[in-house]
């Protein structure tokens, strides 16, 4: 080496360039971060815009206050959208009776009885079940759960709340177990072994000690559940059926606000008709359902933290 | 702010003993604060060329916190304030038109942990040149032989220079982070207690090193470890409470401190 | 006076240690329901599947015909579909996540940003849809293309790469940004040349399981009116397609019972796609893991 490094470091071109870059870069990457914002913006403009446009042809009281959901009809459309939220709370109570005690359960035995081994083996099998395509879910529930039930309740339909609702249920189950699992084990071995050490039984360890200090978290997680059970769409488009219908009944064909929107989409209802726009104020609807309850979620595990 | 007594006497101790050779970091009225927390007060130092100066002090003196004023890695923390100024080779590294890259580039430094990328030994070492933008792999070649026997562990890893550097022993890691900082011939290497994770055989490699560094490099390494600082250095400055009690030839604080406070620590009464 | 008769505790014991093996019990029950489902669920499918699947099968296109309907059509798109989707929301989410790990202020803009992100998350597939229904097929005049379904898509699962960039960012020891800058090397420099490598395999990982999602997802697909009869080939982002999920939903919604074995067939290569890509994921986790 003829001259030393600092020398060449001295001579090396690009200084001006690399000055240039560190001033961009930031301001690109900014622009980048900004498209989940404009994400978020884009998502609730397209809905607020075509939902007026839908309240201009009818009215929002009928929307809101109306009880029956004929927008196929040929003499007069009807929009009174609860019988669309009925079929969606039908579908997520059962998900939620289903879910809830499976998922917990299996959350306090994996975080308070299971050995390594058996968390090793269940864990990797929860993430296949979350990641199994809910299209396969609506195949199980229609093929499957459906005829099962059948056979036990003949009074059952081929399209009906309750297989779906059980799916969905089965689908959520890994959401609720893993949260929960998180935040149960996340509370301090000590406080674990402090109350074992006085003669608690598992049993009461899990149950009075790690479940009310981690409460928040489970909550949280089911929350979160529900809002994916009122989001989820093709297990009830498969199964549910597409029948809008303001009762108590669950053993017939509904149709959720989700089912709906397929519904419409798959059909030929031309763009700028009345029904087309029906499908934005049914996701609008969705929308603050769900986001209702992210935003519950969020509180409850922020408001209800516990320190350790 | 009042003037600390005891700065002013080590200040007019430093003028007699320190000696004639030229100095290479002038600090002058350094004051740091991490939010409201002081954690530097009025330092004062001069510290030499071709020297090792060390720094001692017990935890939470600010001598780590003074050592990355030096090259201003202390700002990557946020909510940092400093006054006061630092002159190295003259000019004051505050200075709004002098780039903290330019500095680093000048000022080497070896961490605490050893800390080599994932990346192959080569690249570790290639790691500074390249980016400083030397790219003809003839001169890097060179660059990396010559660095990695400046660090004393070329015949340890010649035969394996693509392998990741996590594959060593953590004395060899720490060897191989020497040799990136040589890697772009710096002025003065910065060491903040660089032998706290290793044993007592690798440590005592990482102090033959420095001895043999300081011909060519001006080194300034902080350590917790007084017989350290006694073995090694030349100067020794110590630290307690964000400030300099005492700085002056090693010989002199460890046999004769003219303060009780150095005594003390030096005598293990705290710390 | 002694507040605890030891004998009375003692018996009361046995009840107790009775109720927590009962308990026990049911939680255990729990975990086995769960994996009962999972294992039903596949051999269902399998079982049902196997029959129709062949060669033939893979190289069909859709037919009125069961038995020679075959899923070419949709197997392409998807793919098609993948090859806009994981550029554009790769190139988004990590960018997104260097922005809010290295450079972000902590400030109101970034927090918005943090929480928008979370919010995002946890917006249903189907209003996705939507917003590519209206956004990119009529605002953008994209149409049903694969260009518009993969913008949408990316856009779904943005938020998952996000995070998952965030985290494996965030787990690149600090100290190696440390030794970056004390040499000298500039902010993007660091993150070009010593996080961005560190964090691949953590950042692979999260961004190959977002696209499992994005594959299997039908619901965007329908909303924006992606047709499920198609006889041939898309030959640029421009055209229209089909995806595998869209030609599964058609089969299974058939009344015949023989086109149940053909979606069943479907559904089985859908997830031979889905485990193919989880494999791809676990090899990178394992061969890089942690190695600092």
């Amino acid at each position: 080496m003829g001259q030393s490094v600092q020398e060449m470091i001295a001579q090396s071109k690009g200084k001006k360039n690399k000055q240039f870059i560190e001033k961009i870069i930031p301001v690109i990457l900014f622009l980048i971060a900004s498209v989940s914002v404009l994400t978020t913006i884009g998502i609730v403009l397209t809905l607020v815009f075509e939902t007026v446009t839908f309240f201009t042809r009818v009215p929002i009281t009928d929307f809101l206050f109306g009880t029956t959901w004929m927008p196929f009809s040929n003499k007069e459309q009807l929009f009174g959208i609860w019988p669309l939220i009925a079929g969606t709370l039908k579908v997520t109570m059962i998900a939620i009776v289903v879910a809830v005690p499976i998922g917990i359960s299996a959350a306090i035995y994996l975080s308070e009885y299971a050995s390594e081994t058996v968390r090793r083996i269940v864990k990797p099998v929860l993430e296949v079940l979350a990641g199994i395509p809910t299209i396969v879910y609506g195949f199980f529930a229609l093929t499957f759960v459906t005829p099962l039930l059948q056979s036990f309740f003949p009074e059952i339909k081929i399209f009906n709340a309750i297989s779906p609702g059980i799916v969905v249920g089965i689908m959520i189950i890994p959401m609720i177990a893993s949260l929960s699992e998180d935040a149960m084990s996340s509370v301090p071995k000590s406080i674990r072994d402090g109350a074992l050490a006085m003669g608690s039984t598992r049993f009461e360890v899990a149950w009075k000690i790690i479940v009310p200090a981690a409460i928040s978290g489970i909550i949280a997680s089911v929350v979160l559940a529900i809002s994916r059970a009122i989001g989820e769409t093709m297990i009830v488009s498969l199964a549910a059926g597409s029948t809008p219908r303001f009762d108590g009944d669950f053993t017939g064909s509904i149709q959720t606000m989700t089912a709906y929107i397929v519904q419409v989409s798959k059909g030929d209802a031309g763009y700028g008709t009345t029904i087309y726009y029906s499908i934005y104020a049914v996701g609008f609807t969705l929308f603050l359902f769900t986001m209702a309850m992210n935003l519950l979620a969020g509180y409850v595990s922020k408001r209800f933290r516990e320190e350790y | 702010m009042t003037m600390n007594s005891s700065a002013i006497t080590s200040d007019t101790v430093m003028e007699k003993e320190l000696g004639n050779s030229k100095s290479v970091y002038k600090t002058n009225q350094l004051n740091l604060w991490y939010g409201s927390n002081h954690a530097l007060k009025n330092i004062d130092l001069d510290i030499r060329e071709n020297e090792v100066t060390a720094i001692i002090g017990p935890s939470g003196c600010g001598k780590s916190t003074y050592i990355k004023t030096l090259n201003r890695m202390v700002e990557l923390v946020p909510s940092v304030k400093t006054s006061g100024e630092i002159l190295y080779r003259g000019r004051n590294i505050f200075e709004k038109s002098y780039g903290v890259e330019e500095l680093r580039t000048r000022v080497g430094m070896v961490f605490q942990k050893p800390n080599p990328f994932p990346k192959s030994i080569y690249d570790n070492v290639a790691y500074g040149p390249r980016i400083h933008g030397i790219k003809n792999k003839k001169i890097l070649d060179e660059i990396v032989e010559k660095s990695l026997r400046g660090a004393a562990i070329w015949d340890e890893v010649k035969d394996r220079l693509n392998e990741n550097a996590y594959s060593v022993s953590g004395g060899q890691q720490q060897r191989i982070c020497i040799a990136r900082a040589l890697a772009i011939e710096p002025d003065v290497i910065l060491m903040d207690e660089p032998t706290s994770a290793l044993d007592p055989i690798s440590t005592l490699k990482i102090e033959e090193l420095v001895q043999e560094l300081k011909k060519d490099y001006s080194i300034i390494i902080v350590t917790h470890n007084m017989q350290q600082a006694a073995r090694i250095s030349d100067k020794t400055a110590f630290f307690l409470n964000g400030e300099v009690v005492e700085y002056d030839k090693t010989d002199t604080i460890f046999s004769n401190p003219s303060d009780k406070r150095t005594e003390d620590y030096i005598s293990g009464r705290f710390g | 006076m002694k507040y605890i008769e030891q004998e009375i505790v003692l018996k009361k014991m046995n009840v107790r240690n009775l109720i927590n093996s009962l308990f026990k019990g049911i939680f255990l029950m729990a975990v086995v329901i769960t994996l009962l489902a999972l294992l039903i669920l596949l051999y269902r499918i399998g079982s049902q599947g196997y029959t129709h699947l062949s060669m033939d099968f893979l190289t069909n296109f859709a037919s009125r015909f069961p038995a020679q309907a075959g899923i070419k059509a949709a197997l392409v798109g998807s793919l098609w579909l993948m090859a806009i989707v994981a550029p554009t929301s790769l190139i988004l989410g990590v960018g997104s996540a260097i922005y809010l790990e290295e450079y972000a202020k902590k400030n109101k803009i970034t927090d918005f940003i943090r929480v928008n992100i979370s919010n995002l998350a946890g917006v249903p597939s189907i209003v996705f849809g939507l917003l590519g229904l209206t956004i990119f097929v009529r605002a953008l005049s994209l149409g049903t293309s694969i260009l518009a379904a993969g913008f949408t898509m990316s856009l779904l699962i943005l938020p998952v790469i996000i995070v998952a960039s965030q985290e494996a960012i965030r787990s690149v020891p600090g100290e190696l940004r440390d030794a970056s800058y004390g040499m000298g090397a500039t902010k993007w420099q660091t993150i070009l040349k010593i996080i961005l490598p560190a964090a691949i395999p953590g950042i692979l990982t999260g961004a190959i399981l977002a696209l499992s999602r994005a594959i299997g997802e039908t619901a965007p697909l329908i909303v924006i009116g992606v047709p499920i009869i198609i006889q041939f080939l898309p030959s640029g982002v421009m055209d229209t397609f089909t995806a595998l999920p869209m030609q599964i939903y058609d089969w299974s919604s058939r009344p015949q019972q023989e086109f149940q074995a053909v979606a069943a067939a479907g559904i089985i290569v859908l997830m031979a796609v889905l485990l193919f890509m989880n494999s791809i994921a676990v090899l990178i986790r394992n061969k890089y893991h942690k190695r600092y």
